[in-house]
């Protein structure tokens, strides 16, 4: 199983990480292998099988609709690479 | 010296005042500055540790007594610790300081343990070898030229190599067991759900635990104790408290029925590590446990059902490192979408982004069906033969790894030569099972070889006990390392 250079760089774009050309021959080549090796499930049988998302078979539970967090803001923001009296910075997107 | 004594024995000399926890964190931090080269720490926080130590010297003083009073203790850099570096093993996060504490981080302080830093790891837990860390290769103890296992490979160095006497690690495929098995160590991976998540940096929501790493069962037990129970803020936190510590070791082992899966016991193992597990389960055998044979038929679809649904949950999880809101930014980026995928392609590295790569094909149009769907059915098929399994026996004993320690390199070209390392321990995962693995002899090289305990969900305490009987009769687990 092999995946062609232009589903890389359609999956890339996906998940909005840059591939430089000079990479993109050694993430066909791994991807590839991955498919490949990845492709062996469909040796398994799961006819009448329910698909599993979670190890735990039960309802997430509600909580009571109150504030329970206070406002941190600002000690949110001390990590953010850029940022101006609270907002987030960001190239512009509206001209 | 004091590395020479386990976490239990020297938790014990703190309350009788035998040591003082200020002189034992220094001999930890000594040793961790003796031992730079093993790489095993991305930030030391000497001063933090020594202040803490100050505290818990008069805390012990005055009589009081939480689970870990004094004790010198690493978290995986995988865990938020606020107010100190978090990097995940990461460029992204090379300068992300938490602004909270993750909830693992706050139990443990508050049963008073002095945290003395963050160890090393393969990059967002990614990897089986430690090599994919921004920081570079942890050296395994036992043989510098060898690989410590990974993901949690710097808890396991750390422990293995006395430089303190527990650490943290997380498990989503076998990132505990793993590094424990290559390092002579006791790894427990709890059940889904009995450690809370809440401040663990994600790789796959469904998958990923929180355990110890120590040197024996009874001080896995004991950090056990201290780090599960429910938290409100991890939604999938089970509402159990934590096992009490007698509950977990005192177990009588007579008719207790131990499950040999045939899969796990195949020429594909290495011969002296099926050798040393097949020892180890004699031991088993002559305490009074029964021995039955099982089978788990559908554990070799568990490699490719585990590396379709981990980096399907990775390519979600890892959506949130974007250059704006924390995280590596790209100086690069005259507009938002340069922004994004030059700030991703430079903050990943090599693995994190095949990752991510191969989780987004799975779940993108077309083919979401025939990959991450029908890996969510075998993760079903998986799980109920694990079922079945445990109809018949009480745990399930195997190898915990298919090799002992590999090489530094040897892998790191071949990425599904690595994952299938993981071929014993992932599946349990994928079951949200509790897992243990423990050192039970030497191969032909001197390197440690890991048996692994697999027990019904909720069940840490069978796994503790059966390891605790063990380590009773067995002198494996005092092993140490030449030099250190």
């Amino acid at each position: 199983m092999s995946i062609s250079q232009k589903d890389v760089l359609r999956v890339a774009h996906l998940a909005r990480i840059r591939v430089a050309p000079d990479e993109l021959g050694r993430y066909q080549e791994g991807l590839s292998g991955i498919l490949s090796l990845v492709t062996q499930m469909h040796d398994c049988d799961t006819d009448g099988i329910e698909p599993m998302a979670h190890p735990q078979d039960i309802q997430l539970r509600l909580r009571e609709d109150k504030v329970t967090e206070t406002d941190q803001r600002a000690a949110m923001q001390e990590s953010a690479p850029r940022v101006d009296e609270g907002l987030y910075l960001v190239p512009r997107v509206i001209e | 010296m004091f590395h020479e004594y386990s976490l239990t024995a020297l938790r014990d000399m703190l309350r009788r005042r035998e040591i003082s926890s200020t002189e034992l964190t220094r001999h930890c931090l000594d040793r961790i500055n003796e031992h730079r080269d093993l790489n095993a720490f991305i930030t030391i926080d000497e001063s933090g540790a020594m202040a803490t130590a100050t505290a818990a010297d008069k805390r012990l003083g005055q009589g009081e007594q939480g689970l870990l009073t004094g004790i010198p203790i690493a978290h995986k850099d995988i865990f938020c610790t606020k107010g100190m570096l978090t990097t995940c093993g990461s460029k992204m996060l090379e300068t992300f300081v938490s602004p909270y504490d993750a909830t693992v981080v706050d139990r443990l302080a508050r049963e008073g343990a002095v945290l003395v830093g963050k160890t090393n790891m393969d990059e967002f837990a990614m990897g089986s070898s430690n090599e994919t860390s921004f920081f570079g290769v942890v050296k395994n103890p036992w043989d510098p030229k060898r690989v410590p296992g990974g993901s949690s490979g710097g808890s396991a160095a750390a422990v293995a190599a006395g430089l303190v006497p527990g650490a943290t690690g997380t498990d989503t495929g076998g990132s505990i067991r793993q590094p424990a098995a290559f390092c002579g160590l006791t790894g427990l991976k709890p059940s889904y759900g009995r450690v809370s998540r809440y401040g663990m940096i994600a790789f796959a929501s469904s998958l990923d635990q929180g355990g110890p790493i120590t040197r024996n069962a009874e001080d896995a037990a004991l950090m056990l104790r201290c780090m599960a129970g429910f938290d409100p803020r991890d939604s999938t936190s089970i509402d159990e408290p934590a096992p009490e510590l007698a509950s977990m070791l005192s177990i009588d082992l007579k008719g207790l029925r131990i499950g040999l899966p045939k899969e796990f016991f195949d020429d594909s193992v290495q011969g002296d590590v099926l050798e040393k597990v097949r020892e180890a389960v004699a031991v088993f055998e002559r305490l009074g446990a029964t021995l039955v044979d099982v089978s788990l038929p559908n554990s070799a679809a568990g490699i490719p059902c585990y590396y379709v649904i981990a980096p399907a949950e990775a390519s979600s999880n890892l959506s949130r490192f974007d250059g704006v809101r924390f995280g590596h930014r790209s100086q690069d980026a005259a507009e938002l979408l340069d922004l994004y995928e030059n700030s991703r392609a430079e903050g990943f590295g090599e693995e994190v982004k095949r990752r991510i790569l191969i989780g987004t094909y799975a779940l993108s149009a077309g083919y979401y069906d025939a990959y991450y769907l029908k890996a969510q059915k075998i993760r079903r098929v998986i799980a109920q033969d694990f079922a079945a399994a445990f109809e018949q026996c009480d745990i399930i004993v195997g190898p915990t790894s298919p090799t002992t320690a590999f090489p530094i390199g040897e892998k790191t070209q071949d990425p599904v030569a690595m994952y299938l390392n993981d071929i014993f321990t992932n599946t349990v995962n994928l079951a949200g099972l509790p897992g243990l693995s423990i050192p039970c002899g030497f191969d032909t090289n001197g390197l440690p070889v890991g048996m692994q305990l697999i027990g019904r969900f909720m069940d840490e305490a069978a796994l503790l006990g059966f390891a605790h009987q063990f380590q009773l009769e067995t002198a494996w687990h005092q092993s140490v390392p030449t030099g250190f």
